[in-house]
């Protein structure tokens, strides 16, 4: 299925109040990181991954990994959309019992590809993807949306030294350059700029684009789908909290629930928005 | 034909990997020392190079295992389980199919010394949920269960020894997964023995050894072998527990978290009662031949023999 641009706009807002709704009722999760990362979901969901809802397991589907666990909120927002599960289930959110734990687990929820959360360990997976669709000739691809603060995780950069090597052509890495992190600004707790120079001279093909520009991301993802022999990432640059005033690049929204004056407010800037 | 066990399982990992299309070996710079050259030479498209870099080897073996194929990863057992967090969720959690394989197992290395040593690998990895730990003692041992290993669904950590180990057991052995095997009987079958040794990996021909000395001189002495160790056959303790004056364990592993710890938690959850002595490393190595460390911190089978005695009444 897919949308006009006008519509995926609605679709982003609807979820946008989803996360906030679901981290109300959990009491406790990630806000920012995931309305800096929703977008970037939304067109991959309903403009690019081919995948079956019903058949989560299908052998040919595109693997996604969101990386940056923390934002799962947006990612399950994103699933009960698309039909993987009931949209109900949503505000069960880190509940006992329930198949939205606090970070991703794949063995509780179909249509996960990978239990992450341990930062920086999930773009190696999505290499060891890629790499096995290369070997079975494969023409599924492989996404990783990572936090620019799991950069700082030296496992990353053996995962962007690799890939590479491999030809990892199929291998898609999304950056959601929010520049915030529990301990401050990204830049200041360890600062990864120049990333895109980075990358580059890792011989990755390399774009930057405004991570809230639907547009642009749709563009930037077309693009990513010609291989062309290296692999490709995206830095998207985005807002912490976007879409909400009083979080947007607010640190303290990283990890913090709002209680229900605030989400309704929220809500209520993210409809009028 | 004594063998080190990381070269059976080098000649295993040959003969099966015909009829196993999905297997696929991942090396981090040391295939030359973890036996899979022969492996990579004949199927150079199923043997992916990481380098220096085994962190990224074992998030990669979880994509690969969770798009079919069957990723056996080597390195030293300290720098695979080094990277203990990443083994915890791409392995353990995720549950993957993914085999890592650890060798230069304990001091049994010799002169590389202490940087080199898997020392607390076991301990490790038993503490992981889903995880399989496995050292097989000899050569037909490392042939069924690296067999067994390919076959089995889920993460299994195999330990495996640089130095040479002679054969404890003929052609006709039947391994068995998560079963203590007795490898060692005294020739009058006493009513109770005066101790029996748990063994594992490394020094496990010296326990045979050591029993060997000590039937000479009238004692009743048996050894098993624990090839799995996690799950650990804990039924085989309890009884070992009740028909022997005391238990002796013997692993070229720190006695913290290993098989020592593994004989005690079963014997204490089966009602106690029995003395254990515990026998390996209770501090980091150093450099020197094998032989001689396996005097010096206790595992070599006149050290054994001695431990026992020490404590027979």
């Amino acid at each position: 299925m897919t949308v006009s641009a006008p519509d995926l706009k609605n679709v982003a807002r609807t979820l946008r109040t989803d996360i906030i709704r679901m981290i109300e009722a959990a009491g406790s999760g990630h806000p920012g990181g995931s309305l800096s990362v929703i977008d970037l979901l939304a067109v991959l969901y309903w403009k690019f991954l081919k995948h079956d809802p019903q058949r989560p397991d299908w052998a040919g589907r595109d693997r996604l990994i969101l990386s940056k666990g923390h934002a799962c909120p947006a990612l399950y927002a994103v699933m009960a959309h698309r039909g993987y599960f009931p949209k109900e289930d949503l505000l069960t959110l880190r509940k006992q019992g329930s198949p939205l734990q606090g970070h991703p687990d794949r063995l509780r929820l179909p249509g996960i590809e990978f239990s992450s959360g341990s930062l920086g360990q999930g773009l190696s997976v999505g290499l060891g993807m890629a790499m096995a669709a290369k070997m079975d000739e494969a023409s599924w691809k492989t996404y990783v949306v990572l936090g620019d603060g799991e950069l700082q995780e030296g496992q990353c950069w053996e995962a962007f030294m690799a890939a590479p090597k491999f030809k990892l052509d199929n291998l898609v890495a999304i950056i959601d350059f929010n520049n915030g992190q529990i301990d401050g600004p990204v830049n200041q707790v360890m600062n990864i700029e120049p990333l895109a120079d980075k990358l580059k001279a890792f011989n990755w093909e390399v774009q930057s684009i405004d991570g809230h520009d639907l547009g642009a991301i749709e563009d930037a993802l077309a693009k990513a789908q010609k291989g062309g022999g290296k692999p490709h990432a995206i830095l998207a640059k985005t807002v912490k909290g976007k879409g909400v005033s009083f979080m947007e690049n607010n640190i303290a929204w990283h990890g913090n629930a709002p209680k229900k004056d605030d989400a309704d407010k929220a809500v209520s800037e993210i409809l009028n928005g | 034909m004594a063998k080190a066990t990381r070269e059976s399982f080098g000649e295993t990992l040959l003969e099966i990997a015909e009829r196993n299309p999905n297997l696929v070996v991942l090396d981090a710079d040391l295939s030359k020392s973890t036996m899979t050259q022969a492996f990579l030479k004949k199927y150079p498209q199923r043997h992916l190079e990481f380098g220096i870099a085994e962190q990224n080897m074992i998030g990669a073996a979880a994509g690969l295992a969770l798009s079919g194929k069957i990723p056996v990863l080597t390195s030293f057992a300290c720098f695979l389980v080094g990277r203990l967090e990443n083994i915890r969720i791409a392995a353990a959690y995720n549950k993957t199919n993914m085999k890592l394989v650890g060798t230069h197992a304990g001091i049994g290395i010799g002169e590389d010394g202490t940087s080199q040593m898997g020392l607390e690998d076991v301990a490790a990895m038993r503490a992981l949920p889903n995880m399989v730990v496995l050292q097989p003692a000899d050569h037909e041992e490392t042939r069924q269960a690296v067999r067994w290993m390919i076959e089995h669904q889920g993460p299994v950590y195999l330990r495996l020894t640089r130095q040479k180990m002679p054969d404890l057991h003929g052609a006709d052995y039947k391994w068995g997964f998560n079963k203590i095997d007795v490898i060692f009987e005294p020739k009058t079958k006493p009513s109770k023995y005066q101790a029996t040794i748990v063994a594992s990996g490394g020094p496990a021909p010296c326990a045979v050894e050591a029993a060997k000395e000590l039937e000479k001189k009238g004692f009743s002495v048996r050894v098993a072998n624990a090839s799995t160790l996690a799950p650990f056959d804990d039924e085989a303790i309890a009884r070992f527990a009740k028909d022997s004056q005391r238990l002796v364990t013997v692993e070229d592993h720190n006695i913290n978290g290993g098989l020592g710890s593994a004989v005690c938690e079963a014997a204490g959850a089966h009602g106690g009662g029995v003395p254990i002595v515990r026998l390996g490393l209770r501090e980091f190595g150093e450099s020197a031949s094998p032989e001689q460390l396996y005097e010096k911190y206790g595992l070599s089978s006149s050290a054994i023999a001695e431990a026992c005695l020490k404590n027979l009444g």
